[in-house]
């Protein structure tokens, strides 16, 4: 979106070595902690998302659950999932997730975006894709850990949750958060967040939900998008959120080992071409006639010098 | 003109191949390059803004690859290794050195631009199939995330290592005299063509004995 031009920590596919606009770099860092137990999913957050962003969605079709739409979309930025469980004492529980960006600490799409400048990251941990800049050539969508990023059909850009970086920019909570009729999700200081999620998981485990704890996992750098989660032990069970998300070492192969051994391949390849010219020179050929018949030579080695050239 | 001093080395119709096919080759490497090494972000506009040249990019490789194979149908017969690249791989640093005179035994390509002909081919087939994978506008939804990753990863390594042995292919068109002439006109000279491709000459281009006892491997 752009709002926030003067504290950015991480800019994509830009050189270390040109320093980010951080005149304002005592910005604190924020987080969303969403609170499954609290979740009726009742869905007014993905109405105030689309509502607050202006987005909408094609209206799609029931496939069978209670997700809707069936999936995140370049229209559809956040969707609860619900997912049925059957515990070890035949119990059912519903569990239900509020899915979107989690604005990683260490954010995959930012490592893999080649377009300088489309996916940025700021102080207060917000990470936005800056839509203008964005090629549409997918490598978000191979980098996040999360499988959120999409790219719309429509214009071939890649979009996400922006954690309403416009509202938070001037002092607003995300519009789920201001909507939410549970008080399931809250805004605040990362640090503040992390306090409010370990009173919750207390309140849960002295509730007899001993696997209760926070999720925000440390392979990213930690969230800026945190869950309290009643089965805080197996993550995968709330719609495959994985254990332990961290950028694919594919990932980080590509963009941290082949680039400096590619950049070191090209240098040598061209001062390895520079030196031979400068040491052997042109390979010439003498353009003269020669003086009397070739001769047939069996034994290689062992000719005249056909050209009449020194070595 | 007089050709009497010429040899035909490369017909117009393989010539129209490999220029038409640098001409795309060098557009899609520039790109590919643009955001392989986004500080060289700049390459990239040979294909217009960004995002132009993220549209034009695949559709230019899948030429690259159209117009490789047929050069791959042209030009197969002569990079087929024999028993006489031993001797080139033997005598490589007289080679390398500008040591003339050795009668090589090389035949219409040496075995030196068979390797470059086997690893342009190979690394342009992985190319082509990574780059369909990866291709977000058509085939990437169509694969599981992990193996996009591998895909981009493979369309790196392989873009890289084909940029780097292009670099080596026209450095020897540079240092090799009379080459890169040849390439446009299609004509080189006999001596040129006796220094280079001593047994091509013999066999094909002015064969001064019956075939059967010259041949070799």
């Amino acid at each position: 979106m752009g709002m926030q031009s003067q504290d950015i920590i991480r800019r994509s596919a830009t050189n270390g070595l040109t320093p980010l606009p951080q005149a304002r770099s005592h910005e604190l860092e924020v987080a969303k902690l969403i609170d499954v137990s609290l979740c009726t999913g009742c869905k007014g957050c993905q109405v105030a998302c689309s509502e607050w962003n202006d987005l909408r969605d094609e209206v799609g079709h029931n496939v069978g659950v209670y997700d809707n739409p069936a999936n995140l979309s370049p229209e559809t930025w956040t969707v609860i999932r619900f997912d049925e469980r059957e515990d070890e004492a035949g119990k059912l529980e519903w569990l239900l997730r509020k899915e979107g960006c989690m604005h990683c600490e260490e954010p995959g799409c930012l490592k893999a975006c080649p377009s300088p400048g489309a996916i940025l990251q700021f102080a207060n941990g917000i990470v936005d894709f800056q839509s203008e800049q964005c090629i549409g050539c997918g490598y978000c969508i191979a980098g996040c850990p999360f499988d959120i990023p999409r790219i719309s059909q429509k214009d071939n850009r890649a979009y996400k949750c922006t954690l309403c970086a416009d509202r938070v920019a001037v002092g607003q909570e995300p519009a789920c958060v201001k909507t939410c009729p549970t008080g399931a999700i809250s805004f605040g200081s990362k640090a503040e967040m992390k306090d409010l999620a370990a009173t919750r998981v207390e309140e849960l485990k002295g509730r007899g939900h001993d696997g209760a704890g926070l999720y925000d996992p440390a392979g990213v750098g930690g969230t800026h998008v945190m869950y309290v989660l009643t089965h805080a032990d197996q993550p995968s069970l709330y719609h495959r959120l994985p254990d332990d998300p961290h950028i694919s070492p594919v990932v980080r192969g590509w963009k941290e080992w082949l680039k400096p051994v590619g950049a070191l391949g090209f240098i040598a390849t061209l001062a390895g071409a520079f030196v031979h010219y400068m040491g052997v020179g042109a390979n010439t050929t003498d353009e003269t006639p020669p003086t009397e018949p070739e001769k047939e030579l069996e034994d290689a080695g062992q000719g005249p010098n056909e050209d009449g050239r020194d070595a | 003109m007089d050709n009497s001093n010429l040899v035909l080395r490369t017909k117009l119709i393989d010539r129209m191949f490999h220029w038409s096919m640098v001409s795309c080759f060098t557009l899609v490497a520039l790109s590919g390059l643009s955001w392989f090494f986004p500080s060289l972000n700049w390459l990239g506009y040979v294909l217009g803004p960004p995002q132009l040249a993220r549209v034009l990019h695949p559709f230019l490789g899948i030429a690259v690859f159209g117009l490789l194979m047929c050069m791959f149908v042209r030009f197969v017969h002569h990079n087929l290794f024999v028993r006489t690249d031993l001797t080139w791989f033997k005598h490589i640093v007289d080679v390398l050195l500008n040591k003339h005179g050795q009668k090589l035994q090389i035949g219409k390509y040496n075995a030196g631009q068979k390797i470059l002909f086997w690893g342009i081919m190979s690394l342009i087939s992985l190319l082509f199939v990574s780059g369909l994978m990866i291709w977000r506008a058509y085939f990437a939804a169509l694969f599981p995330i992990p193996v996009l990753r591998l895909a981009l990863l493979a369309h790196s390594v392989a873009g890289l290592a084909l940029i780097l042995l292009v670099i080596g292919h026209i450095y020897m068109g540079i240092w090799v005299r009379g080459s890169i002439g040849g390439m446009i006109s299609g004509y080189v000279s006999r001596a040129w063509t006796r220094q280079h491709h001593d047994r091509w000459y013999e066999e094909e281009v002015a064969p001064t004995k019956p075939l059967p006892s010259k041949r070799h491997g």
